[in-house]
């Protein structure tokens, strides 16, 4: 009989419970990412690097070799890592305030010398570990603790958009904006970390897939209520699709 | 095969580097070390390594982790605020036991300051300005064949205690040429796959492992924090007690004892010998290891013999608390200081001595 279904965990995943609430995204983003490089039988040539910021703890869920790295610094991290092994895949995983806000410069860079790396980058457009501050990417009007009445333009602009600002950039040869919030939209995403990883395996260049991800806990909302807002308010301000990607599969 | 030549400072250090079993290099443009970037710009890569041009210097101490983490030999250099801003790398490679030779060309003054030789990063390299509980050796060389041998054994030490070793040079070391012996070329590891043998601790994939490698920083539980902590402490005492290093001139029946480091010691070199000449029993200790501070030198002065210790320094006294642990207060110590780029002559470090001698009478 034919296996329609898989699990990675205790493969690709440990055996472990997770530290993240109930409803939070990193629970299925790190099984589409273990999943992927399970199916390509490179756990064992793999190096990660986890951020600052709830996902500190990836590697113990992550069944790869793993380091952390100080906040926002996980691009020029994987850059040192690609370098002494340009054969293994090296990936960075990042959330908003680390890789929007303090780590901008290390991202962009990264992705301008073209490093053979691949970022997941989750937005949950919000500070998670810290409690629920504003980030670069909190939406128009969205509260958070330190924009209690809602984010305004006048004082802190409008949130930025990542994968537009990296698609710019020659260098990156690889962008997609994903979202985690309903079925349909889980599958396309393990589609995206499988073309990523393909073009970082073919050496092409910088590879950077952006999951909208859901955050219960500090959005003040339910689970389910989560991914929906996600639907609501998230995709319409970031469209999801294939910013950027090699000339030969457009 | 040690070969003698005539070579700029700051290419004799990347030269010295490459030999001690650099494989890779990370730097970014600042005054007065930029010769150390362009020379391994172009000779890097045809040794078989490999060169980065980081975007700031946080790419580069954190770029230089990544390579530390993954097991490549990693050289790093920059000046006075550049090695500011690496301050939260350079406790982040200590608290994860990342190994890195790092070479700080010294300016002077606080602030942007001035581009000219100074030596006012002895807090800064030897206290470290980054967070919490930890130790980089610092060895100071005065001339160009102390500073080519340091940075050559720099990369074992490294390894060895799986922790950065800081060399601190100022900038008129940098910038001055002089004769040096080089020494031979070492390969510390063969190639990319060898890492796993030379370095079982770093990250080269799991394949072929029992258990996964992972770096970490960050420890969640106070209980488990406080007992690492205390394994990093256990290791820091070590290296406080195998890394000592000074040298003593002429300090047995010296009345004045300077203490110098760096071109400072260069120049108090010339003074005892005019000192002397005159009839003054002038001597030096010349701490190499700033960090740890070498103490042996310091408890070996007596009192009877000795009667003041001079810190001479292109800075406003910032190693006295170190020589006055050391000499447990047991005699006084007097500073001389020339800051902002100034690097005093001979004569007025004399005249300076004779008006000290007349004072204490």
């Amino acid at each position: 009989m034919k296996a329609i279904y898989q699990s990675t965990v205790g493969e690709g995943l440990t055996l472990t419970d997770t530290s993240y609430c109930p409803g939070c995204g990193h629970g299925i983003i790190h099984k589409l990412v273990m999943e992927s490089i399970a199916e390509l039988g490179k756990l064992g040539e793999t190096i990660g690097v986890s951020p600052i910021g709830c996902s500190v703890v990836a590697h113990e869920y992550m069944n790869v070799e793993m380091c952390e790295a100080a906040h926002g610094r996980a691009p020029a991290v994987a850059t040192g890592i690609k370098r002494v092994h340009p054969n293994h895949i090296v990936f960075s995983y990042q959330g908003d305030g680390d890789l929007a806000s303090i780590g901008m410069t290390e991202i962009v860079h990264a992705a301008m010398r073209g490093e053979k790396f691949t970022t997941f980058f989750v937005n949950n457009a919000i500070y998670g570990m810290t409690g629920g501050q504003m980030a670069p990417t909190t939406l128009l009007g969205q509260k958070s603790t330190t924009s209690i009445d809602g984010r305004k333009k006048e004082i802190s602009g409008m949130p930025i958009r990542v994968s537009e600002l990296l698609a710019t950039i020659d260098g990156a040869v690889y962008v997609e904006r994903v979202a985690v919030n309903t079925p349909a939209n889980v599958r396309k995403a393990k589609q995206a970390i499988k073309r990523a990883l393909d073009v970082q395996q073919r050496k092409l260049g910088f590879s950077f897939v952006e999951f909208l991800s859901s955050c219960p806990t500090n959005w003040g909302l339910t689970p389910v209520n989560a991914l929906k807002w996600v639907g609501e308010h998230m995709i319409p301000y970031y469209p999801l699709g294939i910013f950027k990607q090699p000339e030969e599969e457009k | 095969m040690a070969e003698r030549v005539l070579m700029k400072g700051n290419e004799a250090f990347a030269e010295a580097a490459i030999r001690g079993g650099c494989r890779f290099y990370v730097g970014y443009p600042i005054t007065p070390q930029s010769e150390i970037p362009e020379f391994m710009s172009h000779e890097l890569p045809k040794r078989g390594g490999t060169f980065i041009q980081a975007e700031s210097e946080l790419g580069t101490i954190n770029m230089s982790y990544g390579i530390g983490c993954a097991g490549g030999n990693v050289f790093i250099s920059s000046a006075s605020p550049g090695i500011a801003l690496m301050q939260e790398g350079f406790s982040f490679l200590c608290s994860a036991e990342v190994p890195l030779v790092a070479m700080n060309v010294s300016r002077s003054g606080a602030g942007i300051g001035g581009i000219q030789p100074g030596q006012c990063d002895y807090n800064q390299v030897t206290r470290g300005g980054g967070n919490g509980d930890y130790h980089i050796p610092v060895f100071a060389p005065s001339t160009m064949q102390d500073a080519v041998d340091i940075i050559y054994e720099s990369f074992e030490i490294a390894d060895r205690y799986r922790n950065p070793v800081m060399i601190l040079a100022d900038g008129m070391m940098g910038q001055m040429m002089e004769p040096v012996v080089l020494p031979e070329p070492k390969t510390l590891y063969k190639d990319e796959a060898d890492i796993a043998n030379y370095k079982p601790w770093a990250l080269t994939g799991s394949k072929g492992k029992a258990n996964r490698n992972r770096i970490k920083s960050y420890h969640a539980h106070p209980a488990e924090l406080e007992q690492y902590i205390d394994y990093l402490y256990e290791k820091y005492m070590r290296m406080e007690k195998e890394l000592q290093r000074a040298e003593s001139y002429h300090t047995d029946d010296a009345e004045i004892v300077f203490v110098a480091y760096g071109s400072m010691a260069r120049i108090v070199r010339e003074v005892l010998e005019v000192l002397r000449k005159d009839g003054i029993k002038a001597g030096m200790i010349r701490p190499i290891s700033l960090w740890p501070f070498p103490t042996a030198p310091f408890e070996a002065l007596n009192p009877e013999v000795t009667k003041v210790v001079i810190s001479a320094e292109m800075s406003k006294g910032q190693m006295i608390p170190d020589i006055r642990l050391a000499l447990k207060d047991r005699i006084p110590v007097k500073l001389f200081s020339r800051t902002g780029g100034i690097i005093p002559s001979t004569e007025e470090i004399v005249a300076f001595v004779k008006t000290l001698r007349k004072e204490l009478k």
